[in-house]
């Protein structure tokens, strides 16, 4: 495995830049830096496999819960008992 | 005896299920548990890190929606009014357990002058990542594992996606302080999943730079 590269530019650039890429990918970067942040990127490989695998992490996070597992059949068993309730409707409702 | 299968659809929508809920009907609050529960339970989980606790946030979450119910106004949807009553249980028991460590206190850093390896690069469609339940097992296990001031802030931010200010707010610290903190907890996630998916490309020309959303 290789050390970490970044070496088309100042390390120094590529750390200042890094620490923005989260408010870049939140939209919540100034224009100005965002001007000065693609340019780097444009001239940079490094930081762009950062910035995209970085998007990802975050895209793969929002869909984490997307479909949470089916809860412990006891863990419900005991929710329902303790609000007192039938764990299952009634038959035959509306 | 009750019937054995689980009738969900018998509240055609929210507004339905919230009648039914209005009018005390003991179904409307079996649903509102099969309903909203697993998700509760798996927000609890990642909060509060612990498989009791998180049981303990899940029963008084619903004992709490169902008393506060007469309160609910309809201004948020159903589930985030319970998503955001059982955070604020999660967030509570974290500070019982250790009231002496504040959510302001400093969180565990990356060391300045550590950059991230960029030379991993990979692909994969956030779809078919969530249905990849070893990713999914690898990544949950990754964020249980972070120092508890990232892991509370990227949870509500990521994962539960409330805003900057919103989890401010809950955690009671400052904007600024989420970000450094979602920022250090985004690219440890992200550096776990470069080991995982393990693709290394050795010319990383003209890959994935993204624009933003
Ligand atoms: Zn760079």
């Amino acid at each position: 495995m290789t050390k970490p590269q970044h070496h088309h530019h100042s390390l120094e650039r590529c750390r200042t830049l890094i620490a923005q890429l989260n408010d870049y990918l939140d939209g919540d970067l100034p224009p100005d830096l965002c001007a000065e942040l693609e340019a780097h990127l444009a001239g940079c490989p490094d930081c762009r496999v950062v910035l995209g695998t970085l998007n990802q992490t975050v895209q793969i996070l929002h869909t984490l819960d997307a479909v949470p597992p089916p809860l412990p059949a006891d863990l419900e068993a005991r929710l329902l008992a303790r609000l007192a309730l039938p764990s299952a409707p009634a038959r035959g409702k509306p | 005896m009750p019937g054995l299968i689980i009738n969900l659809s018998i509240y055609a929508d929210e507004a339905a299920l919230l009648a039914g809920l209005r009018r005390h009907d003991p179904d409307a609050c079996t649903c509102l548990v099969k309903r909203f529960a697993p998700l509760v339970y798996a927000r609890a989980l990642r909060l509060v890190g612990d498989p009791d606790d998180a049981e303990g946030v899940l029963q008084t979450t619903f004992i709490k929606t169902c008393d506060a119910l007469p309160n609910f106004d309809g201004a948020s949807s159903l589930g985030t009014w319970i998503y955001r009553i059982a955070t604020n249980e999660g967030l509570m028991l974290l500070r019982q357990r250790r009231p002496q460590v504040a959510f302001d206190a400093v969180a565990e850093l990356l060391p300045a002058d550590e950059l991230p390896q960029p030379n991993h690069s990979w692909t994969i469609d956030p779809g078919r990542a969530a249905l990849n339940g070893e990713l999914r097992d690898q990544l949950a296990q990754a964020i249980a594992a972070l120092p508890e001031p990232l892991r509370v802030v990227v949870t509500l931010r990521d994962i539960a996606e409330l805003s900057t200010e919103e989890t401010a707010a809950q955690l009671g610290i400052t904007p600024g302080a989420v970000k450094v903190r979602l920022h250090r907890a985004r690219l440890r996630l992200r550096d776990l999943l470069a080991g995982y998916l393990g693709f290394v490309t050795e010319d990383d020309d003209d890959q994935t730079a993204a624009p933003p959303p």
